[in-house]
C-alpha cells in the first residue's frame, strides 16, 4: 500500500513538472524570449503551488476523495492546458498571456494540494521523519525523470499537445489506482467513480483527435514551432513562429516570414499602384492574409478593394487572430474591403466589375490546377476586367531559381497583347523574387512614393526593373491550358534548387 | 399510324436535327434561303452532340470531342470560325483556336494494372519487340497520311475526298485484324490499343471494323494549329453541344423558328413532282403532311425501309448498314474520387482490357483550383455480342444494373466511387453509330446514298460509313448546296 502511494508521488511529481514544462516552452515558442517566458512560468507556477499547499489545511476529511479529485482536475486541466493555449494563441484575439498565466497558476494550485494530501494519507502508518524522506525522494525523482525525457523523448515523438495530454492521463491513472487502493475506505464511491471515467473519456479523445492538431510528421517539416495548423477543404494552413518571426506556409509552401514580408508587398503593389494616381477600385486575385490590402489601403485614394480568396479558412484567420491582425493591421476589417471566398476564375467569368489595378497573387504554378491561373486563357479573362489605363501586377515566382519559369509569365502575358514590364526584389525568405506588370500602355514607374514604406524609395526603384545577366531573359513559352509549360518548367527548375 | 390531318407547304424538308440535318439547315440558312423545316423526333436538336444539364454543369450525352479539322475540311473550319472558337482565316495551314476549346493538358491517360500510365498507348512494361512493332505501326500510319494520288489524299478526311487507287480502296475488302496479321502486327498490346481506337470511333471491334476506315482512324488527322499540336482536340464541358448548339443559333438567327422538335417522320412518299413527309406529333396526337419540292434524309438509314414508300432496291441497299449499341453513362460525382498512382486525372480516362472504354470529365476545360463537383461521363460500344445481340443486352438490362456494372467497373481505378456518386444517369443508344465493317465503305449500297437523286437527297454520317462530326456535317452541307442547286439558288459552296 505505502510503496503503491509512494509511485504515485513519482507519477504525481512528474506530471506537475511536466506542466510546467510545456507551460514554458510554449509561451517560448509562442512569444519568443525563453529567457523571460521560462522564468515568469517556473515563477507563478511555484507561487501557485505555495498557495496550494497552504489550501491543504482547509481540507480536513475525506482525504482520499478530496486526492482522487485533486488528480482528476490536475490531470483534465494540465492535460489539455497546451491544446487550448494553442487554440487561444491562435483563434481567439483574447489576450494569451493572461490565458497563460491563469492556466499555469490553477495547474500550480491544484499541484501543490498534492503532496501535503498524500503526506497526511501516509502520515497515518509512518512516522513524520519517514514520511518526508520518503515522499521528497519520490517527488524529486519524478522531477528528474520529466526533466530527461520531455526534451529527448516527448516534445520530439508527441509534441507539446499531445505530451500535455499524456501527462493528463497519468494523472487520471493515478486517481484511478487510489480509487481501487483504498476502495475498503471509500464505501460505494459512484460519483467519484463516475467523474474519474468523465475525465478518462474525454482525454483519451483529446489524445486521439490531436493528431489533427498539430502531427508529428508536420513538426518536422517546418524549422520553427507550429502555433496553428489547419486543414481546411482546399489547402493546409500553417503558421510558425520563433520569437517575432510568424510564418505561414500553405500546403508546406512558405507564404511569407513576418520578419520581411514588407519587402513583397511593398515591392508587390506600390511599383504599380503608386504609378496610378486616379486609381480608385482594386482587385486582389489570392492574398488571402491581407498584407497586400495592407499596403494598398495606404492610399486615401482608394474607393474599394474587392479581395477574391478561395478559402474562407485563410479570410476568418487573417482577420481575427491577434497576431495576425497587427500584422495586416487590421486590413481584413476594412471598410473599403469586400471580401469573396471564391475561384479567381470563376468569379471573374461571373462577374463584370472592371478594375483600376488588379494584384494576382497565387500561389506557385506546382500544379495543373493553379498553372491555369497562369495561362493565356487566365489573361484573356482578367483583360475584360481592367480598365483602359488599368495595370495588373502578378507575382511570378523567383527569376533566379525559376528563371524560365518567371520568363513564361512575362512571354505568357505578352502573347495576349499586354506591355509586360517584368521586375524583381529581394526577400531574404524566399530569395530574389520576381513579380510582372501588365498594361495596354507602356508602364512608367513612379517618380515618387506617397506613402510610407520601409524597403521601397524612389531612387531604388530603377533598380527592380534592372535584370543582372543571372536572371536576364530567356527564352520560354506561351504557357497555355493545353500546353501548360508553366508547370513543367517550375517543376524541372525548383527540383535543382537546393534549399 | 392515323391519316394526316393538314397538308403544310415548304419547298425544302429536312428530317433529323442531329449534326447533319443541322448542318443542312446551316448551309440554307447562310445561302438567304428560309423555307424549310428540319423536323426532328427528340425534344432536343443536336443527335448525339446533345447535352445534359446537371447539378455540377453540363456534359455529353454522346459525343463529346471533335479534332482540329483536317487541311480538306473547309466546312468545319467555316463553322468554328463563325462560332469564334477558329481565330483568323479559316483557310490557313495552322488556325488559331480558342485555347479554352482545345483540350486542356492532361489529355489522356490509361488505367492499367492498378496503375494510370500517361497517354493511350500502352507503355509499362512493354518489350522492345513489341516497342518496334508500336515503332513500324505508326510510321505506316504516317505515310499513308502523307500519301497522296493525284491531289488527293490517301486518307482525306471528308472521306469523299479520299484516293480511289486500287490498293488502297481493297483494303475495304478485309477486316483491320486481319490486315495487321497480314503485316505482321502480332504485338498483344498494339492489338489491344487498335482494338480500343475501333470500338472509340466506330463501336466495333478490329476483326469486324474494314481495314480502310481503321487506317482512316489513324491516317486522315492532318490538322494542324498555331498554338497547339496536330494531334489536339476541341471539347467542352458539353461535349459537342456547343457545336451543335451554334448552329440551331444560327440558323433561328438567319431563318427564324425552322426546327421542329418532338416530330416524327414516319412517311415518306414521293407524289408526282413533291415529297410528302407524314410527321406524328406525339404531344398534339396529331400527323401533319409536310409537302415539299426537295426532302434532305439527315436522319440514320436504317430508318429508310421502314418509312420510304416503295422503292424495294434502296430499301435493300439500306438494310446492308448495320450499327453499334452504345452505353453512355453520366456519374454526377459530389467531388472527385480517390486515385490511384501514377499519372493524375486527365480528360480522357481510358481502361486497358475493361469492358467501358472509360469515361471523360465534365469539368476538364475549367479554370478552377477547387475541384468540386464533377460528371464522369462513361462510355461503353457493346461490340463484344452482334449489334443485334448487343441491343438486345442493352435494352434488355434495366438501368439500375447497368449503373451497378459501370460503378463496379469504376472501382477499380477509384474505389470510392459510390461514396462520391451522387447520381447515375444511363443513356441506352440502340443505334448509335454505323459500323463501317468490310466492303461497306467503298461498295455499291453505300454509293447509293451518296447520289443525287432529284428530289431526295441522303445526308447523313451514315452515307459516309461511319460516325464523325466531320462527315455529318459534310453529308449534311452537300445535300443542302445539291438542293440549293436544284432550286436554281446562288450561293457561295461551303465545300471547294
Amino acid at each position: 500500500m505505502n510503496q503503491a502511494l509512494l509511485f504515485s508521488v513519482f507519477v504525481v511529481a512528474s506530471c506537475g513538472l511536466a506542466y510546467e514544462l510545456i507551460a514554458g516552452a510554449l509561451s517560448s515558442y509562442l512569444l519568443g524570449d525563453s529567457v523571460t517566458q521560462f522564468s515568469t512560468v517556473i515563477g507563478t507556477y511555484l507561487f501557485a503551488m505555495g498557495i496550494g499547499s497552504w489550501l491543504s489545511r482547509y481540507i480536513e476529511r475525506n482525504l482520499i476523495a478530496r486526492f482522487v479529485q485533486v488528480e482528476l482536475m490536475v490531470g483534465v486541466l494540465g492535460g489539455f492546458s497546451a491544446a487550448a493555449l494553442f487554440f487561444v494563441f491562435a483563434w481567439f484575439s483574447a489576450p494569451f498571456k493572461l490565458a497563460l498565466y491563469l492556466a499555469v497558476f490553477g495547474i500550480g494550485v491544484l499541484v501543490g494540494l498534492e503532496i501535503p494530501l498524500i503526506m497526511r494519507i501516509l502520515k497515518r502508518d509512518l512516522t513524520f521523519k519517514d514520511v518526508v524522506s520518503q515522499v521528497l525522494t519520490f517527488d524529486y525523482l519524478g522531477a528528474l525523470a520529466v526533466s530527461i525525457l520531455f526534451p529527448l523523448l516527448l516534445v520530439p515523438h508527441l509534441g507539446l499537445v499531445r505530451s500535455g495530454l499524456l501527462f493528463g492521463l497519468l494523472n487520471v491513472a493515478v486517481s484511478l489506482w487510489a480509487l481501487w487502493l483504498f476502495r475498503a475506505q471509500l464505501h460505494a464511491a459512484y460519483g467519484l467513480k463516475m467523474q474519474a471515467a468523465v475525465a478518462l473519456v474525454v482525454l483519451v479523445a483529446g489524445f486521439v483527435g490531436a493528431g489533427h492538431f498539430s502531427s508529428l510528421a508536420e513538426a518536422q517539416l517546418y524549422a520553427d514551432e507550429i502555433v496553428y495548423n489547419e486543414s481546411s477543404p482546399y489547402q493546409r494552413i500553417v503558421i510558425t513562429r520563433w520569437k517575432d518571426d510568424l510564418r505561414l506556409f500553405l500546403n508546406n509552401n512558405l507564404q511569407f516570414s513576418s520578419r520581411d514580408e514588407y519587402r513583397y508587398h511593398e515591392a508587390l503593389v506600390h511599383p504599380g499602384l503608386a504609378a496610378l494616381p486616379g486609381a480608385r477600385r482594386i482587385l486582389v486575385l489570392g492574398g488571402g492574409d491581407g498584407l497586400a490590402v495592407r499596403e494598398i489601403l495606404k492610399y486615401p485614394q482608394i474607393e474599394s478593394i474587392t479581395l477574391v480568396d478561395l478559402d474562407p479558412a485563410m479570410t476568418s484567420l487573417f482577420s481575427t487572430a491577434e497576431p495576425l491582425r497587427r500584422l495586416n493591421a487590421d486590413a481584413l476589417r476594412a471598410a473599403k474591403l469586400k471580401i469573396v471566398n471564391a475561384d479567381a476564375a470563376q468569379w471573374l467569368e461571373e462577374n463584370d466589375d472592371v478594375f483600376d489595378f488588379v494584384v494576382v497573387d497565387f500561389p506557385d504554378p506546382s500544379n495543373f490546377a493553379i498553372g491555369k491561373l497562369y495561362s493565356a486563357a487566365f489573361y484573356r479573362l482578367l483583360e475584360k476586367h481592367m480598365n483602359a489605363g488599368a495595370l495588373a501586377v502578378i507575382q511570378s515566382t523567383s527569376p533566379l531559381y525559376a528563371r524560365q519559369s518567371f520568363w513564361c509569365v512575362v512571354a505568357t502575358l505578352e502573347n495576349v497583347g499586354f506591355v509586360a514590364t517584368p521586375y524583381h526584389a529581394l526577400v531574404p525568405s524566399f530569395g530574389e523574387w520576381g513579380f510582372v506588370l501588365a498594361g495596354r500602355r507602356v508602364y512608367v514607374p513612379p517618380r515618387d512614393y506617397t506613402v510610407e514604406t520601409r524597403f521601397l524609395s524612389p531612387e531604388t526603384t530603377t533598380a527592380l526593373f534592372q535584370f543582372p545577366k543571372d536572371m536576364a531573359r530567356v527564352d520560354a513559352e506561351v504557357n497555355r491550358l493545353n500546353n501548360q509549360v508553366l508547370v513543367r518548367y517550375f517543376e524541372n527548375e525548383w527540383r535543382h534548387v537546393i534549399r | 399510324m392515323p391519316s394526316p390531318t393538314e397538308t403544310e407547304h415548304v419547298r425544302v424538308v429536312i428530317v433529323g436535327a442531329g449534326v447533319a440535318g443541322l448542318s443542312a439547315g446551316w448551309k440554307l440558312a447562310k445561302a438567304g434561303f428560309n423555307d424549310f423545316v428540319i423536323a426532328e423526333l427528340e425534344a432536343q436538336p443536336g443527335g448525339n452532340s446533345r447535352a445534359g444539364q446537371g447539378a455540377a454543369g453540363p456534359f455529353p450525352l454522346a459525343a463529346h470531342y471533335l479534332p482540329i479539322p483536317t487541311q480538306e475540311a473547309v466546312a468545319v473550319r467555316e463553322l468554328l470560325s463563325e462560332l469564334g472558337v477558329l481565330i483568323g482565316d479559316p483557310r490557313a495551314e495552322q488556325p488559331r483556336y480558342d485555347e479554352r476549346f482545345l483540350c486542356a493538358v492532361p489529355q489522356e491517360r490509361l488505367y492499367r494494372h492498378g496503375r494510370w500510365e500517361d497517354g493511350l498507348v500502352p507503355a509499362v512494361g512493354i518489350g522492345a519487340d513489341e516497342r518496334a512493332q508500336y515503332k513500324r505501326f505508326f510510321g505506316l500510319m504516317e505515310s499513308f497520311k502523307r500519301r497522296c494520288d493525284q491531289g488527293r489524299r490517301a486518307f482525306a478526311l471528308p472521306m469523299a475526298l479520299s484516293s480511289r487507287a486500287d490498293d488502297l480502296v481493297a483494303l475495304d475488302r478485309q477486316s483491320l485484324r486481319n490486315w495487321l496479321l497480314a503485316q505482321g502486327f502480332d504485338s498483344p498490346h498494339l492489338h489491344w490499343y487498335v482494338d480500343y481506337a475501333c470500338r472509340d470511333d466506330f463501336g466495333t471491334r478490329a476483326d469486324a471494323v474494314s481495314a480502310w476506315a481503321g487506317i482512316h482512324y489513324f491516317a486522315c488527322r492532318n490538322g494542324q494549329a498555331r498554338d497547339a499540336s496536330g494531334d489536339a482536340v476541341l471539347t467542352s464541358p458539353g461535349g459537342n453541344a456547343w457545336l451543335a448548339d451554334g448552329m440551331a443559333r444560327s440558323i433561328r438567327e438567319r431563318a427564324g423558328d425552322r426546327i421542329r422538335t418532338g416530330s416524327l417522320a414516319f412517311r415518306v412518299i414521293e407524289t408526282g413532282d413533291r415529297m410528302a413527309v407524314d410527321v406524328w406529333s406525339p404531344t398534339e396526337q396529331r400527323v401533319t403532311r409536310i409537302e415539299a419540292e426537295q426532302l434532305i434524309w439527315a436522319a440514320p438509314l436504317f430508318l429508310v425501309p421502314h418509312v420510304f414508300a416503295g422503292n424495294a432496291s434502296l430499301k435493300a441497299a439500306a438494310a446492308t448498314f448495320s450499327y453499334a449499341p452504345w452505353l453512355v453513362a453520366n456519374l454526377t460525382l459530389a467531388r472527385f474520387p480517390a486515385e490511384r498512382s501514377g499519372a493524375g486525372v486527365a480528360w480522357d480516362n481510358v481502361l486497358f482490357d475493361s469492358p467501358g472504354l472509360g469515361y471523360v470529365v465534365s469539368t476538364h476545360q475549367q479554370m478552377r483550383v477547387r475541384a468540386g463537383a464533377t460528371v464522369f461521363t462513361y462510355y461503353r460500344a457493346l461490340a463484344e455480342v452482334d449489334p443485334a445481340a448487343g441491343r438486345a443486352l442493352l435494352l434488355g438490362t434495366p438501368h439500375e444494373t447497368w449503373a451497378e456494372q459501370v460503378l463496379a467497373e469504376l472501382e477499380g481505378p477509384h474505389p470510392d466511387i459510390r461514396q462520391v456518386a451522387v447520381r447515375v444517369d444511363t443513356f441506352r443508344l440502340g443505334h448509335a453509330m454505323v459500323r463501317p465493317t468490310p466492303g461497306l465503305i467503298w461498295g455499291t449500297e453505300r454509293a447509293r446514298f451518296a447520289g443525287d437523286f432529284p428530289r431526295v437527297r441522303f445526308a447523313h454520317a451514315d452515307v459516309s460509313g461511319f460516325s464523325l462530326f466531320e462527315e455529318a456535317q459534310y453529308r449534311g452541307i452537300l445535300a443542302a448546296e445539291r438542293t440549293l442547286r436544284r432550286l436554281g439558288r446562288d450561293f457561295v459552296s461551303s465545300l471547294a
